[in-house]
């Protein structure tokens, strides 16, 4: 350590020349403060964005805040005719649609996970990771119209009257299970929005999973484990946490997603308790009423503040994810 | 990691009766086989949505693909017309807001890699860069209307640009600082040692041989956002007659692809079709083409 400060103190004196070196530096000095001065004023920029974000959603949400108070949480009416505009069911569709669209991508997300790291030919597993990682980057409004115009009909001809019928005489079932096979509506959205974080979710685990130390895997193996048993008792084990965080990671792009679900969802402003029911969600309902709100309006003041909620949703979600994949301190 | 766990045959020991072993044996195997059977079936159906999807957008796409898509511009239903007036603001808006945002996030990045160390404040700005990642881009939309749309009275291409570039620092800044990070501190004290000043070790080595890791960067995010809609709802609008001006509102692909496949009518749903396979196999020929030039380095 002490080197280095010994030898720039004896180096003017050995080398002579005085002058070349100090020049040097103070050219270089200015290109480097203003080099560093560029660098955080971008580093800056970014945290004035995002306080520039809550803050634009926060000021422009703000009159239907005053109007309806915390009321505007729980009110389920959405009606431009008598100027009363409430989030609840936006929030709610939001919330259903995420969490169901999760039920369904997790288990496969994982299976693909697994498959990729632990069970494919090594050959196979770049390009089928790559596929997969494709799917992630199909722009959203592309699924919002395959779901329109392939799985909607779908749903209503072969799985909704299947599902109603088949679940009629269900008590809990039936129920959730009801009504017109419409094609669209939660359960239809829920689905779309499933294939779209699959991959998200699959990439992020398959990166954890291979974040497993061989010499685990391989003591398991040489006890005599087989392949789920190594799964099941080393790597999970050993990677639940950053799996959690790629599922908020997941659970994250769904809460947000327009396009996909504005295609749909049914567009109704009511909560239905059947998963076949039309609903929408606080993304779809700005992208809909948006083109008919006036600046100024109460009714766009309450699409700001929905999406001020929804910001404030996606930002607890999403930084519970990045705590829980942070890099382990140990590791 | 318990014994019970790892060890299906539990607390009663070794099966020594060689009857009851091969019967665990079989039993753990068949598990086994389930489960992997059960995970080629996930992946089999991811890689079939994948494949549904692509053959979808070509069925119906395709044979909408004509060269009067290409030399007009959106016109009423029933009369012919093109998308081109789409795919030339899609092309300004993408280009300008990568333009704007891939600076910005390089600087990012830079600042994130060479300056901030482990300080307080560059976990601050690693960790609002990482939700702007993956915060939802309408609200992005949003911010942009309110900022630049509302104060100055109208819809225009330049605020959609604006709007893209945001979805893109973060990209560009994720992708950046990972780069950065992966070049020995032997290139830079090299670098330092030949007299060069900081900024100039950064610029002329590190970036150069970063290079490859931050054009991928770009390039992903210009596929990210050259198939955004949301923000662009907000921000350039959409526009059915020809213009290139940045201050009127402007059409892009995935807006005309938005108002036509809803459309009743079937010759905009057709052309909404074709929109929709140009778009999507631009955006995958670029995701590949990222992956292609980022290859050397995985």
């Amino acid at each position: 350590m002490d080197d280095p400060t010994v030898s720039s103190t004896a180096a003017p004196p050995l080398t002579g020349a005085r002058k070349m070196p100090l020049r040097r530096a103070g050219s270089g000095a200015v290109g480097d403060r203003v080099f560093a001065a560029l660098a955080y004023a971008a580093g800056m920029l970014v945290l004035v964005l995002l306080g520039g974000i809550i803050l634009s959603l926060l000021i422009g949400g703000l009159p239907a805040f005053r109007a309806f108070g915390p009321h505007f949480l729980v009110d389920a009416n959405w009606d431009p005719v008598q100027q009363q505009y409430g989030a609840a069911v936006p929030i709610y569709g939001t919330l259903i649609t995420s969490v169901l669209a999760l039920l369904i991508a997790v288990p496969l997300a994982f299976g693909i996970a697994f498959w990729l790291t632990e069970l494919a030919p090594a050959w196979l597993r770049r390009p089928v990771g790559t596929a997969v990682e494709l799917l992630a980057a199909v722009p959203s409004i592309i699924y919002g119209m395959w779901g329109f115009f392939m799985i909607v009909p779908f749903m209503s001809s072969y799985v909704q009257p299947f599902v109603i019928d088949g679940l009629a005489d269900v008590p809990v079932l039936s129920d959730l299970f009801q009504g017109p096979p419409f094609g669209t509506g939660i359960a239809t959205a829920a689905l779309i929005l499933a294939v779209m974080v699959i991959p998200f979710i699959a990439a992020t685990m398959r990166d954890v999973f291979q974040t497993v130390p061989a010499v685990f895997k391989e003591s398991a193996y040489g006890v005599g484990c087989t392949t789920w048993e190594v799964m099941r008792s080393i790597v999970i084990p050993y990677t639940r946490v950053s799996v959690m965080g790629g599922i908020m990671l997941g659970l994250g792009r769904a809460l947000g997603e327009t396009m996909a679900v504005t295609f749909v969802i049914g567009n109704t402003n009511r909560i239905s308790p059947s998963l076949f029911g039309p609903g929408n969600t606080i993304a779809s309902l700005v992208a809909l009423e948006f083109p008919e709100s006036p600046a100024g309006s109460l009714k766009l003041a309450s699409l700001l503040a929905l999406g001020f909620i929804l910001f404030v949703i996606s930002f607890i979600v999403l930084a519970i994810s990045r705590l829980l994949l942070r890099p382990r301190a140990g590791a | 990691m318990s014994a019970s766990t790892v060890n299906p045959v539990g607390s009663r020991g070794p099966a020594r009766d060689p009857r009851v072993a091969a019967m665990l044996s079989r039993r753990r195997q068949r598990r086994n086989m389930v489960a992997a059977g059960l995970c080629m079936a996930a992946t089999t159906v991811g890689l079939a949505l994948l494949a549904l999807i692509l053959a979808t957008l070509l069925w119906l796409g395709a044979g909408g693909v004509h060269w009067s898509v290409f030399a007009h511009s959106t016109r009423p239903p029933g009369s012919g017309g093109g998308l081109l007036n789409a795919i030339v603001g899609s092309l300004i808006q993408t280009g300008l807001g990568t333009v704007i945002g891939t600076p910005i996030g390089l600087l990012v990045g830079t600042y994130l890699s060479e300056y901030a160390g482990n300080s307080r404040l560059g976990g601050a700005v690693r960790f609002v860069s990482d939700v702007l990642l993956s915060a939802p881009s309408i609200l992005i939309g949003l911010f942009v209307y309110a900022v630049l749309v509302n104060p100055f009275n109208g819809f225009s291409g330049i605020a959609g640009s604006v709007a893209l570039a945001v979805i893109v620092i973060p990209i560009v800044v994720r992708t950046t600082e990972d780069m950065l990070r992966l070049i020995p501190v032997s290139l830079r004290e090299a670098a330092v040692a030949l007299g060069a000043p900081k900024w100039k070790s950064i610029v002329f080595v590190c970036y150069r041989a970063a290079l490859d890791g931050i054009a991928t960067g770009v390039l992903l995010a210009i596929a990210r956002v050259a198939g955004e809609t949301a923000p662009l709802l907000f921000t350039s609008l959409g526009n059915l007659n020809w213009s290139t001006s940045l201050t009127q509102p402007m059409a892009s692909l995935p807006v005309t692809i938005y108002q036509y496949a809803g459309s009743a009518f079937d010759d905009w749903v057709q052309l909404a079709w074709v929109g929709a396979l140009l778009i999507t196999f631009g955006v995958l020929a670029l995701n590949i083409l990222a992956r292609v030039v980022l290859r050397p380095r995985v």
